[in-house]
């Protein structure tokens, strides 16, 4: 039977490996549209917080009272750097046959994304100590669900990444496996450009007022 | 609510919530009501778990039923939800009827929180639990035969749609037995919904059905999209898809896109409720406009996602029982499409009366109007399909007739609202009531009954008892314009929506009407289950084996009914549009394949009922703050998910020496079966295999 011309060329599975490239389609494509739709999810999140940043305050603390900037700055080159770390990762998952540079650059992504979730969680520990809950008012309840949502997905992609690591020593490099890191890849990938968009509409916007 | 310990066994649950007991303490006809209902639904699950028993059906409906990821059985177990629910919803239904059409200056039998909680589940039923197992179910079971694919594709994916939305309708059933539903009306205006204002567990009860099956939707949505981009047959391109397919793939798109804007509206009203925050309150910088501006971003694709499934069905019956290919096909398509992407520059005509400018308010009337174009498009090229065609007046295709009719009046009345000065004067009011019922009646339900009279004999093998089908038709046919017809003119006269007592002599009459409308309109259900009773005590008569009653014009008539599990013994070669119609005046319908190939179907899984199960208890324990169940049920999800990613063993091969036994003794049954023509149709000479004519 004749093959539909391949419609992802490219992808990180092996270079010969024209099964598993079929078996690809429609998971990827898939999850590509699970994305579509986690996005518009943010798109929400972010259109509630530009109605609420500024009329939703009540008095209560600001934007710029209780924002910290370098904080901010260092997460966002945390998630930057575990981006190109799991880049390294995509291409030895394709380039090298040996298991130990997959799992050492997964490792570092873990580590850095790890290290973005606990200093995130250290900003919220401050913010609430200084009584900007999100009880406080809109704005408060508009910023942390809105970098929270986004602090779980990476948690949860974390999650995703211990249990990927357990399955490639379990199960090995099968085709299944491969999918799946290839959809984490995915996954991570969109989380850093929606925290790009929170680094710059809620942090760089919110200082500059 | 914040003295109790977050280690309490049964969180804020006491015995005073289980509606039997207040109905011994408090003994009024509201509460008799009330508790009645609930016994029906004990009674109910007691019956059904006493017959399966009797009949030893445990293992069938485990093994063939519960655990399977089968896209023609979840389909299935789908319109059964819907089927349940519609019982329920209807019922509350005619006794809202009721209890308008007695309490004219009179108190009536129902209390105003007992009705507020009648119409806000009639609502979130009907759809929610009724409209979208229906649709989706629908589409499940025939779009992937339809492109001639083996499943949807992620089968399991599909399993825990289903099981999400069951679990959803499952949390509104317990609210009949166990505490009280919201009774903010299916859309759950805040400030009204927040805990100020209704601190019972109600609203909790709503919004953790509404979440649920919101997730089950875009998981769908995803699913369907995906199968219908990649899973079709070879040559099947996506201008030869029947328009069924077009109009199951605009749908999946809308719910890709919409269902996140309600996760997130019943997020944040949940976190308002539950962890005191400020979106939707009155003080400390709230905004409840933001609630009705993202519930209808995803409230009026919703009405596109219902709707244009069943203009899918509506092309298909009306070309097959006219005995034509579709006219207007790219049209249609056009048109499916336009529909699909305008139903989101619209949400905003829900709200007129909010607040916003006068010019904002025209731009979205102008694009309300806009939508009645492509409509009128597909109104055009059904009426066109007609013309000239030899017409059977079938169950189905009167209720696509009958559709025609009516809905083109909902949809003018649709255009009288879309003008903003209209629309402050009626909205809220009766006359919106009617509109949207003009719309939804006709335009799903019809859709889906006669989806449902069209490919049952495809799913089960034998055909419907066509008579008790038109009683039924008639029954809903008037009973519909009996029941909402006077709600416009209540409306015009100032009748206001979701009111448990009137002061105006003069409403009488037309409430009184309504009611019998409504009575019939229960009828109309009523003879439909008749007719599958019936229709079950005769099937030995009305089977149609070779698969094909109608002279079906789309792949799904080519295979046996009911088809087998992996519905192609071979993957059909597409080579134009009605594919199966022209297989048969080529003489190509039913050859011998000239080889056959192993076959591989996913394996049955216990991973979506535990999901399912789980996520009820997840949600029964956030309605009752029963903390340490959310955690573990939360835990047993995430739980099944990951423990299946490390099953490699996921599916069974059926090889390719059964399958062409199967096959090769199918193919020779419908070549002894005699051939019935169109006159024929509804007698039981009708086998299942279609007279050609040349």
């Amino acid at each position: 039977m004749k093959r539909e011309p391949l419609l992802h060329p490219g992808l990180n599975l092996g270079s010969t490996d024209e099964y598993a490239h079929n078996e690809a389609e429609p998971v990827i494509f898939g999850f590509w549209v699970f994305l579509m739709a986690d996005l518009v999810l943010f798109a929400i999140l972010f259109a509630t917080y530009a109605s609420m940043s500024v009329q939703g305050q009540a008095d209560g603390p600001t934007p710029t009272d209780v924002f910290d900037l370098p904080s901010a700055f260092i997460e966002t080159m945390l998630l930057l750097a575990s981006s190109i770390t799991f880049g390294m990762a995509s291409l030895a998952l394709k380039y090298k046959a040996d298991g130990l540079h997959l799992v050492f650059w997964l490792g570092l992504t873990f580590c850095l994304g790890a290290g973005f979730v606990g200093m995130e969680v250290r900003d919220f520990w401050v913010m609430t100590q200084e009584g900007a809950v999100p009880q406080r008012s809109g704005f408060l309840s508009a910023f942390f669900l809105l970098v929270a949502t986004h602090g779980i997905h990476v948690t949860a992609g974390l999650f995703w990444m211990i249990v990927l690591l357990v399955q490639l020593r379990v199960l090995g490099r099968t085709t299944a496996v491969k999918l799946r890191l290839m959809r984490l890849a995915l996954f991570w990938h969109m989380l850093d450009i929606v925290w790009v968009c929170i680094f710059t509409f809620v942090y760089l916007f919110g200082v500059a007022q | 609510m914040t003295s109790e310990s977050i280690f309490s066994l049964l969180g804020t649950l006491t015995p005073q919530d289980i509606s039997f007991v207040q109905t011994f303490e408090n003994p009024v006809m509201s509460e008799f009501i009330d508790g009645a209902a609930g016994s029906v639904l004990v009674v109910g699950m007691i019956i059904v778990v006493g017959l399966l028993t009797y009949y030893r059906g445990w293992k069938t409906l485990w093994f063939d039923w519960l655990t399977s990821v089968d896209h023609k059985k979840v389909g299935i177990m789908y319109i059964v939800v819907a089927f349940v629910m519609l019982a329920r919803a209807i019922i509350e239904g005619v006794l809202m009827r009721y209890q308008q059409s007695i309490a004219v200056n009179d108190p009536g039998i129902l209390t105003a929180d007992h009705f507020g909680q009648l119409f806000s589940t009639h609502g979130s039923i009907m759809i929610f639990f009724m409209a979208m197992p229906f649709i989706t179910g629908m589409i499940n079971y025939i779009m992937p035969q339809q492109i001639g694919a083996r499943d949807v594709s992620f089968p399991l994916l599909n399993a825990i749609s289903l099981w999400l939305t069951a679990a959803g309708a499952a949390l509104v059933m317990i609210s009949l037995v166990v505490g009280k539903f919201s009774t903010g009306g299916w859309t759950a205006y805040p400030p009204y919904t927040g805990i100020e204002f209704s601190p019972g567990e109600g609203v909790d009860y709503w919004i953790w059905s509404i979440s649920l099956t919101s997730i089950g939707s875009t998981l769908t949505g995803v699913n369907f999209a995906t199968t219908i981009y990649k899973n079709r047959a070879p040559g099947m391109t996506l201008f030869r898809m029947p328009l069924f397919c077009w109009t199951s793939l605009c749908t999946s798109v809308l719910m890709i896109f919409a269902m996140a804007p309600l996760t997130i509206a019943t997020l944040m009203l949940a976190l308002d409720r539950y962890a005191g925050f400020h979106f939707f309150t009155n003080d400390l910088g709230g905004n409840m406009m933001n609630y009705a501006n993202l519930f209808w971003l995803f409230g009026h694709p919703e009405v596109y996602i219902l709707i244009l499934p069943a203009f899918g069905v509506f092309s298909e019956v009306i070309s097959t029982f006219s005995g034509k290919t579709i006219y207007g096909y790219k049209s249609l398509v056009i048109a499916t499409m336009s529909i699909a992407v305008l139903s989101f520059t619209v949400w905003l005509h829900h709200f007129f009366t909010m607040g916003q400018g006068a010019n904002v308010n025209a731009i979205f009337g102008i694009a309300t109007m806009l939508i009645g174009v492509p409509t009128g498009v597909k109104v055009y090229d059904w009426l066109l399909t007609m013309v000239r065609g030899r017409i059977r007046l079938t169950t189905a295709m009167l209720f696509s007739i009958m559709f025609l009719v009516t809905f083109v009046i909902g949809g003018l009345t649709g255009v009288i609202l879309a003008n903003p000065p209209v629309d402050f004067a009626v909205h809220n009011s009766l006359f919106l009531v009617a509109h949207f019922h003009n719309m939804v009646i006709p335009g799903v339900l019809f859709g889906m009954i006669a989806g449902y009279q069209f490919w049952f004999p495809k799913a089960f093998g034998f055909r419907l008892a066509e008579r008790w089908g038109k009683a039924s038709f008639w029954c809903w046919s008037f009973g519909f314009y009996l029941a909402f017809m006077p709600l416009y003119a209540l409306g015009l006269m100032g009748a206001m929506r979701r009111t448990v007592e009137w002061f105006r002599p003069e409403y009488l009459g037309w409430l009184q009407v309504s009611f019998v409308g409504a009575l019939l309109l229960f009828s109309g259900f009523l003879f439909l289950c008749v007719q599958l009773v019936v229709s079950i005590r005769q099937r030995d008569r009305r089977r149609v084996p070779a698969g094909d009653p109608w002279d079906g014009r789309s792949l799904e008539w080519s295979n046996s009914a009911p088809p087998p599990e992996y519905n192609f013994a071979v993957i059909p070669h597409v080579s134009g549009k009605d594919a199966f119609t022209q297989m048969k005046q080529e003489g190509q319908a039913y050859a011998s394949p000239s080889a056959y190939e192993d076959i591989a179907v996913p394996k049955n899984s216990i991973v979506a009922p535990v999901i399912g199960i789980a996520a009820i208890a997840f949600g029964f324990a956030l309605v009752w703050h029963i903390w340490w169940l959310v955690a573990l049920s939360f835990l047993a999800m995430w739980g099944a998910v990951i423990a299946r990613s490390f099953v490699t063993d996921t599916e069974r091969v059926i090889p390719a020496s059964k399958v062409r036994a199967d096959h090769e003794a199918w193919l020779q049954q419908v070549r002894e079966c005699t051939t019935t023509s169109r006159e024929q149709e509804d007698t039981n000479s009708n086998v299942g295999r279609a007279e050609v004519l040349a």
